[in-house]
């Protein structure tokens, strides 16, 4: 076959990927997917290589902990078969490549704009006027809301077609938060640079994108980061998930006005990320996680400090999530609402929580594992019912499991070694990909580097990229007013995905 | 009821008494101290990821600091942040620390603009727009709302129209694809007003400060009222900013 098989964190060289044509890149990764619920793409990009533009399309194989990986090299003038036609989830890869490279495809749904890259190829297109999409009849109405809403939150535009109050369709339109991020990082030739702007790719998810970052450098680099470096990640990696899914319960009790709720979930988030401050110096994490290096190494006094403070956390968690599981008008408001089957989460390709909550089982932690997640033996939670409660529970259900794994991983806390940096530069006309189960859910980066070792294409994935279809697709026939708590039980991200 | 009941008699008193006197847990980096310490100032300067460090004498711009803390890891002996968080003024060149210099920032009411104490001194509404914010100092500002640091203690809100707000609070460093609605939201807000940036990204641009997916034109425009740098911002440089800009007396 012409890809070739890697694991996660593996650095290739460029040339070591199969090149075919489209017709046989298209039909190979066309069958790769189709009809195997356990494959997904977790990347499909370009990027300009003379007049042409090269396409890259990584495919990650949850049961056999491989990632296929092949290429192929189109021009603009060609028009090309779309995989979006059959297969949805490879529909903003497409649009993306479309609007950054002037790439037409003959059978796509919906070529529209995908974030107004500063880069694109039509600079005409502009981000004022987006081409939604629009119903003439008299019984309809449209509703528009944002850019900027009503809380303090990132902008995005989400533009209703409803039916009284009944939602027929939905289209979110992002792109406001874009800062040309991924060019930042091949500008910035400084590594410190690259690692705190991998912090500010999303600014919720500062562990995962920092994590994804050190692990891809670190390959690059034929750099093996020691036991302790790795016991740090992890562990930060699962206080993230906690803080914020405590975070999310308070803010999905905000949306039902459930007001006792929203103030102890709300308060509860802070002893996590007070924590972490004192760990680090900074609540949500920035500077923790460096390539090459053990920023803040974790001690004994640390982790006599942390057992302490989730002492105290559990079980005022716990009272407080039977009290909200148990409220039944909280949970009127849950149950069947924002619905996503099971089937059409596999056809958009939805990751993380998204696709747990509907029995899908994606959780990079377990199929494609690193840090020390192999260690932990981890097992995806898994729920059937794929409405909002399922989102919500299982919010739940994995801070508890979160809280089991800190337990384990600070009952045996490696003791601190020397710090060895990284020596080498990054392989030249090198490719990398690197997988972490962020708490939203799979984060990807690629790199690729030239013929002298420089980074010559980031390419981010932040998870909210699969998953806002599904968002947009659930609150069909929903009220207007359920669409708070269905877009708050996704918590989605804005900066992550405008990068 | 009952179980209500011991649900809040389990948060016993969650809120801070005085947020502007209570100490930070932990390794907090607040405010930096410069030493008059010999160092090599070229590998300090090359250091800075956003080259907030300048030197003759050595200085940190905490407007564009990211306090990633690296300096003060590499050389402990020159630079070391204390947890000083209260690190917000109204002028922009109080932000920059100078070596031998430990001072604290503060708002100078001298050149606070005269209706702010007068208008906004018991009351201020205000309106946050993030452009281009990767969300932490959004949530830093949605934390300074909490029942811990509870900010609207001193009537200071966060309001959903700016036709009811006193003022816009900008995080992030305006992107080009959001710098229209920065303007229409500020617009739309009645005078007498005032604008507020939060976190280092909105007060210089940041990392993104070269970046040429951003237009901070709008700034140029308008004079700035506070700064509260901070990458994010601590929801006490928050609500301490806003305390000393709107009650602090000549």
């Amino acid at each position: 076959m012409n890809y070739i098989s890697i694991k996660n964190n593996q650095t290739i060289l460029l040339s070591d990927i199969p090149e075919s044509n489209y017709e046989s890149f298209f039909d190979m990764n066309f069958g790769l997917i189709s009809g195997h619920p356990a494959r997904h793409c977790v990347n499909y990009f370009g990027y300009k290589a003379g007049n042409n533009v090269k396409l890259i399309c990584c495919i990650a194989d949850d049961t056999t902990h491989e990632i296929l990986v092949s290429t192929c090299l189109v021009h603009k003038t060609h028009e090309l078969e779309s995989f979006s036609k059959e297969l949805l989830c490879f529909e903003k890869f497409e649009r993306e490549i479309h609007e950054n490279f002037g790439i037409n495809y003959i059978d796509h749904l919906w070529l529209k704009p995908v974030r107004y890259a500063n880069n694109r190829d039509d600079k005409s297109q502009t981000i004022a006027n987006y081409p939604f999409f629009s119903i003439d009849s008299e019984e309809l109405h449209e509703v528009g809301v944002g850019p900027i809403h009503a809380g303090i939150i990132e902008p995005g535009h989400f533009r209703f077609i409803c039916n009284g109050e009944q939602i027929l369709h939905l289209e979110i339109q992002l792109g406001y938060q874009h800062r040309g991020i991924e060019q930042l990082f091949i500008n910035n030739k400084k590594l410190l640079q690259r690692a705190t702007l991998a912090e500010d790719i999303a600014g919720d998810t500062v562990v995962g994108h920092g994590v994804t970052f050190a692990h891809l450098w670190e390959s690059m680099c034929g750099y093996e980061a020691q036991l302790d470096t790795e016991f740090s990640r992890t562990l930060a990696l699962e206080l993230e998930r906690i803080a914020v899914h405590v975070g999310d319960l308070s803010g999905a009790c905000t949306d039902i006005a459930y007001q006792l709720g929203s103030a102890v979930f709300g308060r509860l988030r802070t002893p996590i990320i007070n924590f972490l401050q004192e760990w680090c110096g900074n609540r949500i994490a920035k500077g923790l996680i460096r390539p090459g290096r053990n920023q803040f190494p974790f001690t004994q006094e640390l982790g006599e400090r942390l057992k302490h403070v989730l002492d105290v956390f559990e079980p005022e968690f716990n009272e407080m999530s039977e009290k909200l599981f148990s409220l039944s008008s909280a949970l009127s408001r849950f149950e069947r609402t924002g619905l996503v089957s099971n089937e059409d989460a596999t056809k958009i390709g939805v990751v993380g929580m998204v696709a747990r909550m509907t029995n899908l089982n994606r959780d990079i932690r377990s199929s494609h594992p690193f840090s020390l997640y192999s260690e932990l033996a981890h097992q995806p939670i898994l729920k059937r019912h794929g409405d909002v409660y399922s989102r919500v529970q299982i919010r739940r259900k994995e801070v508890e499991q979160s809280l089991q794994y800190i337990r384990t991983l600070i009952a045996n806390i490696p003791a601190p070694t020397e710090n060895k940096s990284i020596t080498d530069a990054p392989k030249p006309s090198s490719f990398c990909l690197s997988l972490v189960e962020g708490w939203r859910g799979e984060i990807c980066h690629c790199a690729l580097t030239d013929k002298k070792g420089d980074l010559m294409i980031y390419k981010i994935k932040d998870p909210s990229f699969h998953n806002w279809l599904a968002l947009a697709l659930c609150v069909r026939n929903n009220e207007i007013s359920d669409f708070p708590i269905c877009n708050k039980s996704f918590n989605l991200s804005y900066s992550g995905h405008d990068l | 009821m009952l179980e209500n009941l011991k649900i809040v008699f389990h948060q016993g008193k969650q809120y801070i008494p005085d947020p502007t006197t209570v100490e930070v847990p932990g390794i907090f980096r607040g405010r930096p101290v410069i030493s008059l310490e010999k160092v090599d100032e070229t590998e300090l300067i090359a250091l800075c990821p956003t080259n907030a460090i300048t030197n003759q004498p050595i200085q940190i711009d905490l407007g564009k600091c990211t306090f990633c803390g690296e300096c003060a890891m590499r050389f402990p002996e020159k630079i070391s942040f204390t947890k000083e968080y209260k690190i917000a003024s109204n002028e922009r060149e109080r932000l920059i620390i100078t070596e031998g210099e430990d001072k604290a920032i503060e708002v100078n009411p001298d050149t606070v603009r005269k209706e702010i104490h007068r208008v906004f001194g018991k009351s201020l509404k205000l309106r946050q727009v993030s452009a281009g914010g990767d969300n932490s100092c959004e949530m830093e500002l949605n934390a300074a709302n909490n029942v811990q640091f509870d900010i609207s203690r001193y009537g200071i809100d966060f309001v959903a129209s700016p036709r009811h707000a006193d003022g816009i609070v900008i995080t992030g460093p305006i992107t080009k694809n959001m710098a229209e609605a920065v303007q229409i939201c500020y617009d739309a807000i009645p005078e007498p007003k005032i604008i507020v940036l939060v976190g280092t990204d909105a007060i210089s641009g940041g990392l993104f400060a070269d970046s040429s997916a951003i237009d901070r034109s709008f700034l140029d425009k308008y004079h700035v009222d506070l700064y509260i740098p901070g990458n994010p911002a601590h929801p006490l440089s928050i609500v301490n900013g806003l305390l000393d800009l709107t009650r602090k007396l000549k």
